[in-house]
C-alpha cells in the first residue's frame, strides 16, 4: 500500500467485487478459477454472505448441490471455497463511488482507499420497499417494519419486534417471517396481499402459513395505520380487479406490529452515479449476454441486477458474470435489443452483441396456464415453447442459439400467448 | 424540592429559543418537555419557511416578529450552525383578479419595511421557474427555507451547554402559586419557579387552566404534506405560493423545496376536533397532489415519497374566518406567569424575536446579569459525506468510527451516530439520531442502519432493549428479547 499526497491507500485489482453476498463471492471464486489473479471483495458488513446470516431457515443450494442447507450453511461454503482460492476480502469497507475508467473510493477505519481494477463486478444485493413506496395513509407510529428488517432483529440480535403481527405483502420474505414469528410465541394475525394470487413461491405458502393456520387474504390491502406513539391497529379492505378499495369492505384489526414484504428494490445508487444504463423493469443495469453493463468492464450479478427466486440460480449466473470479468470485455458499439413483449413483465439479458448459445431470464406479467411462449427476430420465430403454467412469482428459464446473422441488425422480442 | 428562577414548558421552538436567550444570562432556567426529544410537536411537522412578512396585517405582533425574526435568522445560522437558504418565492396570479391579490400583498409588505418586492411577469418567471405557468407573480426575494428541528436542536442544546436543565419525557400536570412561587407537578417529581413561560403550543389552553380560568379557545387545525423524492429537486428553484386563500386565515397549498432537496406540497387546512389527530388520510393526499399540480402541471405522480402533518393552534375559530394574532402576555390574574397563545405561522421565523421580547419581559422581575463564561457550539458540523478527501482521511486517522459507515443512503458514519447520541439534552430516540444526523432519512427509510442504531445504543450506551423508543415516551420499538 502506498500512501501519496491526498492521502489515499491506493491498491490494484484484476476483478473488484462490490458485495460480499452470495452473487460476490460466486463471481469472485469464478474470476479467480478463470484466470484473474488478484481479486479483491469489498463488502460494508462485518460479515460475508450478504443477507444469508440472518436467513436461518433451510432450502438453499437444493436445486445446485442437491442438498438443503440453511441461509448461513450456504454462504459458509463460498466463503471457505473463496478463502482456500486467496481472495482478498475487504469488510467494513462501504464502496462511496466508483468512476468510468473503473476506480473505485472505499472507505474502512483504515482510512480512504483508492483502488483501480481492471474489471468491476457489481454484487450490491438489493433493499426492501417502506411503507412510503406505497404511501399508506394515517399516523406514525413505531411498531412498522419491513419484513428484512424484523428478520435481522429475531436472527441476528435476538430482539423481538413485536406480539401481535399483520403482515402486508405475501413476498417470500414475509412467509418466512409469518412463520418464525409464530415460533417465537407471537400471534401472528393475517397476511394481506393486494393481488389475487400470493407473490412468493407456492412451496412458502404452504409450509409458513397453511401448514400453521395463519390466514392469507387475497384481493385485500392495508388502508390506514392507527396508533399515536405504538401501533394500535390496522385497516384492512378488499380491493375490486382494478385494485380499488370496495367501499364496506374495511376492517380494522388491534394489532401491534406490521410487517411490510412489499418486495425488493436492486442497489444501485453507485451505478447511478456514474450513469450506467438501468431497466425501469428489472430495477438493475441493463447487460448483456456477459453480464457487461452498458459501462464497458463494469459487470453486474446477483439481486442488484434483478431479483432472484432462488439463491441458486443467483449463483450460477454469478459465476458466468465472473467468468467474463476476468476475460477481457467484448466491445460494446454493436448490439441488438431483447425487448419484453406482450405478457412478459421484463427479459435478461436486455441485449446481445455476440453470437452463440445465451441464457434468458423472464419474468411473465401475471398467472397463466399452458401458454406458449415465442422468440421473434424480425417476424421469424426462434424459439417457440409450451409452458405448463407460468406465474410471476417463479422465473422462466431457456436457451437459445442465436446466430452470427441475427446479432448484426435485428431486435429479438419475447411474448407469451395464453 | 428543585429551585429555579424560570420554568419554561414547553421544548418547541418557541422554548427552546427563549432558553438559548436566557442562558446568556445569569438565571437559572428549566424546560419542562412531555415529549422525548425537543421539536416534539409543531415544531417538527411544518413548511419549514423563513416567511418575509407579506402575510400578517401591518401593526400586529406576527407581522412585527417575523420581520424581526427574519433578519435575525442569517447571523443566527453562521452562529449557531444550522443551514438556511434564502431561496426567495414567487406568489403566482392566474389572471388579472388574482394580480389585484398580488398588490394587496405588496403594499401590506411594504407597510412592514419588506424590502425588494416585485411584480414579475409570466415570461419572467417562465425564465427562473420553467415549470411554473402563471400570468404575473410576486417577487418575494427575502422569503427562505431552513429544517425547524435543526433549528431548535441548535437553539436547546447551546442552552443546555450553557446550564439550562432540559427536562424531557417531564409532562407539567398541575401548577400551584404559593406566595411569589409556583409549585410545579410533573410525572416526574416537583419544583418550584419565579416565573413560568406557557410555551406550550396546542397545549397553551390546558396550562393557564391549571391557573385560572382561559379567555380563549385553541382551534386545532391540520395542515398535511406529502414529500417528494430527492430525484425531482430541480422542478423548482424557489418556494411557490398560489394567492391566499379568502378563508381560514392560511396561505393555501404552495411548493416548497427543502435544505435536504427534498419538495414539500401542502399544507391544507382542516379544524379538527382533537389536537393529537396528526395522521394523513388518502383523499387529502389526493388533494394536495391535485392542488399542487395547478401550479406546476407536469407534476410526476411517482414523485411522492412520503407524508406526514402538522396542527396549528389558532386562536380564532373557523367562523371568524381563521385569523387571529398572537397573545404574547403576563397573565393579570396570575402575575409571573407569562403566556405565549396561539403561536401559529409564522412563529418559526418570529422565534428569535419573540424570544428576546419574553426575556425582556422577565427583565423587568428578575435582574438578568450576563454570564462571562457564555459557550456558543455549532450544532450541526460539516458532515463526513461533505468532507474532502482530506477532510475525511484526516478524521479517520483521529478516529476510526469515521471509517465505519452506518448509514448506507446518507453516508452516515459510526462517529457521527455516537455524537448524535451523546447530546447534552440527553435525547435518544431513533428519531433523536435521525434529526441530528440525518441517518435513516435516506431511501431505505432505515431500513439497513436501523439495527445498526440498535446495536449502538445497547453496547456502547447501555440503553436496555425494552427502553428503545422510536420517538415519544410510548413509542417502544421492541418486545423483550427472543425465546
Ligand atoms: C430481507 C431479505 C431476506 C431474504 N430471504 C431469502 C430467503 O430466505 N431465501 C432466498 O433464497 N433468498 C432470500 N432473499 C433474497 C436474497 O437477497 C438472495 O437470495 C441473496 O442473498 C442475494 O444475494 P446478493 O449477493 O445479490 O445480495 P446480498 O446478499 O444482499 O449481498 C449484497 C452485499 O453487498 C454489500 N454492499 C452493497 N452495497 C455496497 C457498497 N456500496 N459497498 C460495500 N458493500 C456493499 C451488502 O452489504 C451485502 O453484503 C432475501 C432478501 C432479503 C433482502
Ligand atoms: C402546518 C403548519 C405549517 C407551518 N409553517 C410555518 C412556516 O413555514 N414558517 C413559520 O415560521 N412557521 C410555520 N408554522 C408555525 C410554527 O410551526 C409554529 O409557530 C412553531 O413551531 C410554534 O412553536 P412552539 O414552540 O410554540 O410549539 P410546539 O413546537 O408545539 O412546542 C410546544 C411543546 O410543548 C410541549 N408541551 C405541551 N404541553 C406540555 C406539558 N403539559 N408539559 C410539558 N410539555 C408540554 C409539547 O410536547 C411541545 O413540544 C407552521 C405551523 C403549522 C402547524
Amino acid at each position: 500500500m502506498v500512501e501519496h499526497g491526498r492521502k489515499m491507500i491506493n491498491l490494484n485489482a484484476d476483478v473488484a467485487i462490490i458485495g460480499g453476498g452470495p452473487a460476490g463471492l460466486a463471481a469472485a471464486i469464478s474470476a479467480h478459477e478463470n484466470g484473474a489473479k488478484n481479486v479483491i471483495v469489498l463488502d460494508r458488513n462485518s460479515w460475508l454472505g450478504g443477507i444469508l446470516p440472518q436467513c436461518i431457515h433451510d432450502g438453499f443450494g437444493v436445486e445446485e448441490t442437491g442438498t438443503s442447507m440453511t441461509g448461513p450453511e450456504y454462504a459458509e461454503m463460498y466463503i471457505k471455497a473463496a478463502r482456500k482460492k486467496g481472495i482478498n476480502f475487504m469488510n467494513e469497507t462501504m464502496v462511496l463511488q466508483f468512476d468510468k475508467n473503473r476506480k473505485i473510493i472505499a472507505v474502512n477505519k483504515k482510512g480512504l482507499h483508492e483502488i483501480k481494477a481492471k474489471s468491476i463486478v457489481l454484487a450490491m444485493g438489493c433493499r426492501e420497499k417502506t411503507r412510503w413506496n406505497i404511501m399508506i395513509p394515517g399516523d406514525r407510529p413505531s411498531g412498522i417494519y419491513t419484513a428484512g428488517v424484523a428478520q435481522a432483529f429475531i436472527n441476528l440480535y435476538n430482539i423481538m419486534v413485536g406480539k401481535n403481527v399483520v403482515i402486508l405483502g405475501s413476498g417470500d420474505v414475509g412467509l418466512i417471517m409469518a412463520r418464525r414469528l409464530k415460533f417465537e410465541g407471537a400471534n401472528v394475525l393475517g397476511v394481506v396481499e393486494i393481488l389475487p394470487y400470493a407473490s412468493g413461491l407456492p412451496r412458502n405458502v404452504v409450509q409458513c402459513l397453511d401448514d400453521y393456520d395463519i390466514p392469507l387474504y387475497l384481493n385485500h390491502t392495508v388502508t390506514y395505520v392507527k396508533g399515536k406513539e405504538r401501533l394500535e391497529s390496522v385497516t384492512i379492505a378488499q380491493v375490486d380487479e382494478k385494485m380499488n378499495i370496495i367501499p364496506g369492505t374495511e376492517r380494522e384489526i388491534k394489532c401491534d406490529t406490521l410487517l411490510l414484504s412489499l418486495g425488493l428494490i436492486p442497489e444501485n445508487e453507485l451505478s447511478k452515479n456514474v450513469k450506467i444504463e438501468l431497466d425501469d423493469l428489472t430495477g438493475g443495469p441493463i447487460i448483456n449476454q456477459s453480464f457487461e453493463t452498458s459501462l464497458s468492464g463494469v459487470f453486474a450479478c446477483g439481486n442488484c441486477l434483478q431479483v432472484y427466486d432462488t439463491v441458486d440460480t443467483l449463483s450460477m449466473d454469478a459465476k458466468v458474470a465472473g467468468e467474463n470479468a476476468a476475460k477481457k470485455s467484448v466491445k460494446q458499439n454493436k448490439f441488438i435489443n431483447v425487448k419484453a413483449g406482450k405478457g412478459i413483465r421484463y427479459v435478461v439479458p436486455q441485449r446481445i452483441n455476440e453470437p452463440g448459445k445465451i441464457h434468458f431470464t423472464l419474468r411473465v406479467e401475471k398467472p397463466c396456464e399452458s401458454p406458449t411462449l415465442h422468440v421473434i427476430s424480425d417476424g421469424i420465430e426462434l424459439l417457440k415453447k409450451k409452458l405448463p403454467w407460468a406465474n410471476p412469482a417463479n422465473t422462466v428459464e431457456f436457451d437459445i442459439d442465436i446466430s452470427a446473422e441475427v446479432v448484426k441488425y435485428k431486435d429479438l422480442e419475447v411474448i407469451l400467448d395464453d | 424540592m428543585k429551585n429555579f428562577h424560570v420554568a419554561i414548558i414547553g421544548g418547541g421552538v418557541i422554548g427552546s429559543a427563549i432558553a438559548w436567550e436566557l442562558s446568556k444570562y445569569k438565571v437559572n432556567t428549566v424546560v419542562f418537555e412531555m415529549g422525548s426529544d425537543v421539536a416534539s410537536g409543531m415544531t417538527k411537522a411544518n413548511s419549514g419557511v423563513i416567511h418575509s412578512g407579506i402575510n400578517s396585517a401591518t401593526d400586529s405582533l406576527k407581522a412585527r416578529f417575523c420581520v424581526e425574526g427574519n433578519k435575525m435568522l442569517q447571523s443566527l445560522s453562521k452562529q449557531l450552525g444550522f443551514p438556511l437558504k434564502m431561496v426567495g418565492k414567487y406568489v403566482i396570479a392566474k389572471n388579472e383578479e388574482e394580480t389585484k391579490e398580488l398588490e394587496r400583498l405588496i403594499k401590506i409588505g411594504e407597510d412592514n419595511e419588506v424590502p425588494g418586492l416585485e411584480i414579475k411577469d409570466g415570461s419572467e418567471v417562465k425564465r427562473k421557474e420553467p415549470n411554473v405557468p402563471c400570468y404575473k407573480a410576486l417577487w418575494v426575494p427575502t422569503a427562505g427555507i431552513m429544517q425547524p428541528y435543526e433549528f431548535t436542536i441548535a437553539l436547546a442544546e447551546n442552552a443546555a451547554i450553557n446550564n439550562v436543565n432540559f427536562l424531557l419525557e417531564t409532562k407539567v400536570k398541575n401548577i400551584q402559586k404559593k406566595g411569589d412561587n409556583f409549585l410545579i407537578k410533573t410525572n416526574k417529581g416537583e419544583f418550584q419557579s419565579q416565573i413560568i413561560v406557557n410555551a406550550a403550543g396546542l397545549n397553551c389552553g390546558e396550562i393557564v387552566s391549571m391557573l385560572e380560568e382561559p379567555d380563549f379557545n385553541v382551534y386545532p387545525c391540520r395542515g398535511e404534506y406529502l414529500v417528494l423524492d430527492k430525484n425531482y429537486s430541480n422542478l423548482i428553484n424557489s418556494m411557490i405560493y398560489p394567492v391566499p386563500p379568502k378563508e381560514l386565515g392560511v396561505l393555501g397549498v404552495h411548493i416548497t423545496p427543502t435544505i435536504e432537496g427534498n419538495i414539500l406540497l401542502g399544507p391544507s387546512a382542516e379544524f379538527i376536533d382533537d389536537a393529537e389527530e396528526k395522521r394523513t388520510t388518502k383523499e387529502m393526499m389526493k388533494t394536495l397532489f391535485n392542488e399542487a399540480k395547478e401550479i406546476i402541471p407536469t407534476l410526476p405522480e411517482k414523485a411522492v415519497i412520503n407524508a406526514y402533518s402538522g396542527i396549528r393552534c389558532k386562536l380564532a375559530s373557523p367562523k371568524e374566518g381563521g385569523w387571529a394574532d398572537y397573545r404574547i402576555e403576563e397573565s393579570k390574574q396570575t402575575p409571573g406567569l407569562i403566556n405565549l397563545l396561539g403561536i401559529e405561522s409564522p412563529g418559526l421565523t418570529g422565534a428569535p424575536a419573540i424570544a428576546k421580547e419574553i426575556t425582556r419581559m422577565i427583565s423587568k422581575s428578575i435582574e438578568l446579569k450576563t454570564k462571562t463564561d457564555f459557550k456558543t457550539r455549532k450544532i450541526i458540523k460539516k458532515r463526513f459525506a461533505e468532507m474532502t478527501a482530506k477532510e475525511q482521511s484526516d478524521l479517520i486517522k483521529k478516529d476510526e468510527r469515521y471509517g465505519r459507515i452506518v448509514c448506507r443512503c446518507e453516508h452516515i458514519t459510526e462517529a457521527e451516530i455516537i455524537q448524535a447520541l451523546s447530546n447534552p439534552i440527553g435525547a435518544q430516540t431513533l428519531s433523536s439520531v435521525k434529526y441530528r444526523c440525518r441517518a435513516g432519512m435516506g431511501r431505505c427509510q432505515g431500513g439497513f442502519c436501523t439495527q445498526h442504531i440498535v446495536r449502538i445504543m445497547e453496547e456502547q450506551f447501555k440503553i436496555d432493549v425494552n427502553k428503545m423508543k422510536l420517538k415519544s415516551p410510548d413509542s417502544n420499538l421492541f418486545d423483550g428479547r427472543t425465546r
